[in-house]
């Protein structure tokens, strides 16, 4: 999927990684995590490689596209098996109160609609207070109140110094939270940019214009 | 490690199947107990009887339980622990309450009705069949994404060692009938885990008797300490084999 792919990401930013379907945004993210593991290549997490090893999960805050989950399991039992399995009592339960998941504690994953899951995902990703978040394409899902809450909260920890990584499509948003955009095209990194620097470049105001110019132009730093 | 074991457990055992099993088993053992007139003629069909149902019910039931756990796995493999961790947690979440059941359904009526080293011969080897059948189905969970795939697989692997080994193994013997074939027996039997316990249990309960030489040449090797201290060995070896194949494959696969 991804073909000689070769980024730094500093902390204390948010960087949003965009690109047409099947680009390889997801896999990126998975890669990172060590769900998906690359044929070739090294990937380091404070200068450590991450390859074949686990401890540096727990610095990661991870909300996927689909939150998939064991169907027999209540709200509540997810939450206590990841705090049993990272043998840390929640630190930041924000998310959980803003989205009234207590709530909700007693009920079924599986009987939940797809939007809750996404809920439980997001605050199980900012729940340990971790250094750096991923999400994959957090908003798609939430209702527009919830999503105002999460990109709030995105923004909160930007603050805090950590490093965010958002896959999305939607250009506003990204607008909104990220500082840098990364443009993945065929498993290939097309530019990777600030925002400001974008919209200089192409002399145009708003990101989805630039981006589309580019899109149809080619990248020409 | 503990801790995951105990989140598989809590799933399998809600899960009513293996509730069904345990059932099954209990009521399959009385029933032959009350039916065999003697104890031994019970622990023979038992014998025959645990042979062919706990390994197909171990292997589909351990290949269902693999693939409807992907999303369990999927949230698992995101936080920090090692993979091989939650295949091993899995592996012996599915492994554990299928012996237990299995304890329960036969190793009770065992107990009230024909206790004695025979019958725990049988409850050891229904408990290596378990942990065999589970890892082979591992194994072919692991192999394919399809979960139809999967279990078609599974169920070649359970016909192979059932049913269609033990037919190879006699058409052998027919077609080399003039040639002394006990030792090539012999490693025919440790090739297939079910025909290992058979023997295992068989030589215990006196018939061996009637199988001729082969049955004196196993009854010379299986009937001392050492003998049945190497077949249990071999018999690690077919749970180790299939499992640690399936670990390396899980290991390096995209999830």
């Amino acid at each position: 999927m991804l073909r000689g792919v070769s980024v730094e990401l500093d902390k204390g930013k948010v960087i949003s990684i965009i690109g047409p379907n099947g680009a390889g945004k997801t896999t990126m993210s998975k890669c990172i995590l060590g769900m998906v593991l690359p044929d070739s290549g090294d990937i380091k997490f404070n200068g450590e490689s991450v390859l074949r090893k686990h401890a540096y999960r727990s610095q990661i805050g991870y909300m996927p596209q689909i939150g998939r989950y064991p169907e027999n399991m209540k709200i509540r039992q997810v939450i206590e098996m990841v705090r049993d399995i990272r043998k840390k009592s929640a630190v930041d339960d924000e998310l959980i109160g803003l989205y009234r998941l207590e709530e909700m504690y007693d009920k079924r994953m599986g009987a939940l609609s797809g939007g809750t899951k996404q809920k439980v995902s997001a605050a199980l990703a900012f729940l340990f207070d971790p250094q750096v978040l991923i999400l994959d394409e957090p908003t798609a899902g939430l209702d527009p109140f919830a999503a105002e809450i999460l990109k709030g909260k995105i923004l909160k920890e930007k603050k805090k110094g950590k490093l965010i990584l958002i896959t999305s499509h939607i250009m506003s948003e990204v607008e909104e939270v990220a500082d840098e955009v990364m443009c993945l095209v065929d498993g290939n990194v097309m530019f990777y940019e600030t925002i400001s620097e974008l919209k200089a470049q192409t002399q145009e105001t708003r990101l989805s214009r630039a981006v589309a110019k580019i899109m149809r132009e080619g990248y020409k730093p | 490690m503990n801790k995951l074991i105990k989140y598989v457990l809590y799933d399998i055992v809600r899960n009513k199947i293996i509730v069904a099993y345990t059932l099954f088993l209990l009521l399959l053992s009385i029933g032959l107990f009350h039916l065999g007139g003697s104890p031994d003629k019970g622990l023979l069909s038992l014998l025959n009887l645990v042979l062919l149902t706990v390994p197909l019910i171990s292997i589909v039931f351990g290949t269902t339980h693999f693939y409807n756990s992907y999303e369990f796995m999927e949230l698992l493999v995101s936080q920090p622990i090692k993979r091989s961790k939650i295949f091993l947690s899995e592996y012996l979440g599915v492994s554990l309450s299928l012996s237990a059941a299995f304890g329960i359904g036969v190793g009770v009526p065992v107990l009230l009705f024909a206790p004695g080293a025979t019958g725990l011969f049988l409850l050891l080897t229904g408990i290596f069949v378990t942990f065999i059948f589970v890892a082979l189905a591992f194994l072919a969970s692991v192999i394919t994404r399809d979960k139809a795939k999967g279990i078609g697989i599974a169920l070649l692997l359970w016909f192979y060692f059932a049913l269609i080994y033990d037919g190879l193994v006699l058409f052998v013997l027919y077609s080399f009938g003039d040639y002394p074939l006990e030792k090539a027996t012999l490693v025919l039997t440790a090739l297939n885990p079910v025909d290992l316990g058979r023997v295992l249990v068989l030589l215990n309960l006196d018939v061996s008797a009637m199988m001729g030489y082969t049955g004196a040449l196993y009854k010379s090797i299986f009937g001392s300490g050492w003998g049945i201290a190497i077949a249990f060995a071999v018999m690690v070896l077919w749970v180790l084999l299939p499992l640690l194949s399936a670990r390396r494959v899980f290991q390096k696969r995209d999830l």
